[in-house]
C-alpha cells in the first residue's frame, strides 16, 4: 500500500497577521510549518509503515505551491516521508488546489490519501472532501484513528456527540483531526541528512480557473477592554454577568 | 432559484443548530428574492418536520430512504446534488459541524460551486456574491466572492439567531433511487456521549487549564458548570495530560466553539487556545498574572488564585438561582 499525505504551508500559528493593502498577507518576518493536522497526518502515517505487519510501500507528501515552500517539504523528508511531489503553482483557492492533487494523484494512483480537517490560515476545511470527489473516491472527515486491521482500514470518525468506527475500502481519502496520534514527529539529525537527497518530483500545474477570490481582508473588531472585579468579593462578577452582560 | 438547506438530525430530532440553519437561509432567500427548501435525510417524524415551517422555509422535502440512515458522503452527495439541481438552488446551506465538513467540499466539486466556510453573518452583498468569513483561526477576517453560479456555504453554530416568520410548509417526503454499490462506508460500532449537555451546543461552558494545578481540584469547576447548566471544558495541556477527556479540549487543534459566556479558569490565554473560543459572546478570565493574555481577549476577570475563586463562585451562583 502507499500512502499520500497533502501538506500545506502556513504561517506558525503565533503569528500575529498584517495585510499590505487590505489583500495580501505581509510575509515579513513570518516563520513557516507544516500546517499542524498535516504534521500529525504525516506521523500517523509513517507509524503505519514502521510496522511492517501493515505492509505500507512509501509515505510521499505532495504539496500545491511555489518553489519558496521547498523547506516545508524538505521538513516533511526530514521527519520520514520518503519523496515529495510539488505542484508548482501559487494556491488560489481550495477548489483550484484540490484539482491540482487529483490531476496529480490521477496519475500517481495511492491507497491512502491524508488531509488535514483544515489549514490554519484559511481555515476552509474543504480541500480534502474536493479531492476525494474530484477522484470519485470515498472520503471519511473528522478522523481520529486509522488503523489497518488484518488488512481493512477501520477509522473512527466524530461525530456531533460521539464517534463511529468505520470501515472504508481503498482507495479512498481520510481527513485527519486531533485524535490521529499524539505528537507530530520531529526531524532527527540523520532524517536531515538524508532529506537533502530524497526526490522531489515538481510537476506544473494544469490551467483551471478558481471559484472564490478574497478581495480584502479585515482585523478583528477589537473588544471592550478587560473589566476587572476585585478578587475579595467574586460574587460581584456573578452580578455583573447576570445584570450587565444579561448571560446567566 | 431556492436557497436550499441540508438538515441534519440527531435521532430523529432537530436542534438549536438545525433553526439557525433554516433562520439563515430564510434570510439569505430574502435578499435574493426566492424561497428557503430545507433537504432532511432520514427517519425523522411530520411533527418534527413541522418546526422547520417556524423559521420561514416554503418546503420541506424530506428523504426517507433506510439505507441513508448512517453518513456516507458519496451517496449523501448524490442525493443533495440531484436535488439542489432539481430545486434550482442557487445557495446551498449546511452547518459548519463535522457532517457539513464532510459534504460540503464534495457538493462543491460536484456542482462546480464555490465555498465560503465558517460564515457567522449574512453574506455582505448577493451580486457579487460576497461573504464575511474568518480567516488565520479568527486572527483576521476576509471578504470573499464566490463566482460561480450556485455558492455553498457553511454556517458557524451559535453565530446566527433564530428568527421566527411562520409559514404553512409543505412537507414531500420521498423515497430517491441509489445507484447499486454507491454505499462504501460500513459503520461498525457507534459511541454516543450521553446525559452531558454537548461542548459545541452549549450556551454557557466553564474551562480550566494548568492553573487548576491537579486533575483533583476540578470539582468546583464542575459544580459550578452544573449550576449554570453549562458544559465543561479545558485548554489542551490539560487534556493531554489525561487530566480532563479529549473531547473537552478546545482551541485551534480541539473544538472551536462560540458560546454566550466562556470561563477561562487558570488558563494563559495563548493564541492557539483563543483561536477556539474567540467568537464566544463573552469571555470570562480568572488568572493569578494580571498580565497573562486572556485578559486581552476577556471582558470581565480577576486577578486571583482559581482555588480560593471558584468556591466563591459557585455560592455566588448558588445564592442567585435560589431567588
Ligand atoms: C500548533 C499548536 C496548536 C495548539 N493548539 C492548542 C489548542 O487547540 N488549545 C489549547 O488550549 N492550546 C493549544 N496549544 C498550546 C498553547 O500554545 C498553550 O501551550 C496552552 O494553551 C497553554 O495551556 P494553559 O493555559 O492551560 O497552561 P499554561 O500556559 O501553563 O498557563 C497556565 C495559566 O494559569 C495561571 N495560573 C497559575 N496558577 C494559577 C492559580 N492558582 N489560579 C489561577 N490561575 C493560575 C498562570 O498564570 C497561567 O496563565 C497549541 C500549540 C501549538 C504549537
Ligand atoms: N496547497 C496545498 N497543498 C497540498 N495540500 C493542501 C494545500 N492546501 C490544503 N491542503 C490540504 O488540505 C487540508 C485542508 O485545508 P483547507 O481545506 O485549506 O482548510 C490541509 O490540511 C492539507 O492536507
Amino acid at each position: 500500500m502507499k500512502i499520500v499525505v497533502c501538506i500545506s504551508h502556513v504561517p506558525d500559528t503565533t503569528t500575529k497577521v498584517k495585510f499590505v493593502n487590505d489583500n495580501k498577507l505581509d510575509e515579513t518576518g513570518i516563520q513557516w510549518i507544516i500546517n499542524p493536522w498535516d504534521e500529525l497526518s504525516l506521523t500517523r502515517a509513517l507509524e503505519l509503515k514502521d510496522d511492517p505487519a501493515n505492509g505500507i510501500e512509501k509515505v510521499t507528501v505532495a504539496h500545491v505551491g511555489p518553489v519558496g515552500a521547498e523547506p516545508t517539504i524538505r521538513k516533511a523528508l526530514a521527519i520520514g516521508a520518503d519523496d515529495a511531489i510539488r505542484i508548482n503553482a501559487t494556491s488560489s483557492d481550495a477548489y483550484y488546489v484540490a484539482a491540482q492533487l487529483a490531476e496529480v494523484l490521477k496519475n500517481n494512483p495511492f491507497d491512502i490519501i491524508l488531509c488535514g480537517i483544515e489549514s490554519s490560515d484559511f481555515n476552509g476545511s474543504t480541500v480534502g472532501g474536493m479531492l476525494a470527489e474530484f477522484l470519485g473516491i470515498p472520503s471519511v472527515s473528522s478522523v481520529s484513528s486509522l488503523n489497518l486491521v488484518n488488512g481493512e482500514v477501520i477509522l473512527t470518525r466524530e461525530i456531533d456527540g460521539g464517534k463511529e468506527t468505520v470501515a472504508i475500502p481503498v482507495p479512498f481519502v481520510a481527513i485527519v483531526q486531533k485524535g490521529i496520534t499524539k505528537e507530530p514527529r520531529i526531524p532527527s539529525m540523520r532524517g536531515i541528512m538524508m532529506a537533502r537527497t530524497k526526490p522531489i518530483l515538481v510537476s506544473e500545474p494544469v490551467s483551471l480557473d478558481a471559484l472564490t477570490e478574497v478581495v480584502q481582508y479585515e482585523m478583528p473588531k477589537p473588544r471592550a477592554a478587560c473589566k476587572f472585579v476585585n478578587p475579595e468579593n467574586p460574587a460581584e462578577l456573578i452580578t455583573l454577568l447576570q445584570n450587565e452582560a444579561k448571560v446567566i | 432559484m431556492s436557497v436550499l438547506t441540508f438538515v441534519e438530525n440527531w435521532d430523529g430530532k432537530f436542534k438549536k443548530l438545525t433553526f439557525e440553519l433554516v433562520s439563515y437561509a430564510s434570510k439569505v432567500a430574502e435578499m435574493m428574492n426566492t424561497t428557503a427548501i430545507a433537504l432532511s435525510i432520514g427517519n425523522v417524524q411530520p411533527e418534527e418536520l413541522e418546526k422547520l415551517g417556524k423559521y420561514g422555509v416554503k418546503k420541506i422535502i424530506h428523504i426517507a430512504n433506510e439505507e441513508l440512515l448512517a453518513l456516507d458522503n458519496q451517496a449523501y452527495t448524490s442525493v443533495i446534488t440531484e436535488l439542489a439541481v432539481k430545486e434550482g438552488a442557487t445557495v446551498l446551506l449546511l452547518a459548519n459541524n463535522n457532517t457539513g465538513k464532510a459534504l460540503a467540499p464534495r457538493l462543491s466539486v460536484r456542482l462546480k460551486a464555490g465555498v465560503g466556510s465558517g460564515v457567522s453573518q449574512l453574506p455582505l452583498s448577493i451580486d457579487p456574491f460576497m461573504v464575511y468569513k474568518k480567516v488565520y483561526s479568527g486572527r483576521a477576517f476576509a471578504h470573499l466572492t464566490i463566482k460561480s453560479p450556485v455558492r455553498i456555504l457553511t454556517l458557524a453554530q451559535n453565530s446566527f439567531e433564530l428568527i421566527e416568520t411562520p409559514n404553512d410548509a409543505a412537507i414531500e417526503t420521498i423515497t430517491v433511487q441509489l445507484e447499486n454499490g454507491l454505499i462504501k462506508t460500513v459503520v461498525k460500532d457507534v459511541q454516543k456521549q450521553t446525559g452531558k449537555i454537548l461542548l459545541t451546543d452549549a450556551e454557557i461552558v466553564v474551562s480550566g487549564g494548568r492553573g487548576m494545578k491537579s486533575p483533583d481540584n476540578w470539582g468546583p469547576l464542575v459544580e459550578l458548570a452544573d449550576l449554570l447548566g453549562a458544559a465543561t471544558a479545558c485548554s489542551r495541556p490539560v487534556s493531554d495530560e489525561g487530566w480532563r477527556p479529549h473531547e473537552e479540549h478546545t482551541g485551534q487543534t480541539g473544538k472551536i466553539i462560540a458560546p454566550n459566556l466562556y470561563f477561562a479558569i487558570g488558563i494563559s490565554g495563548a493564541t492557539q487556545h483563543i483561536a477556539g473560543v474567540s467568537a464566544s459572546k463573552f469571555i470570562v478570565a480568572v488568572n493569578t498574572d494580571k498580565d497573562a493574555p486572556v485578559f486581552e481577549a476577556a471582558q470581565y476577570g480577576i486577578v486571583g488564585d482559581a482555588a480560593k475563586i471558584l468556591p466563591q463562585l459557585v455560592e455566588a451562583v448558588r445564592e442567585i438561582k435560589s431567588k
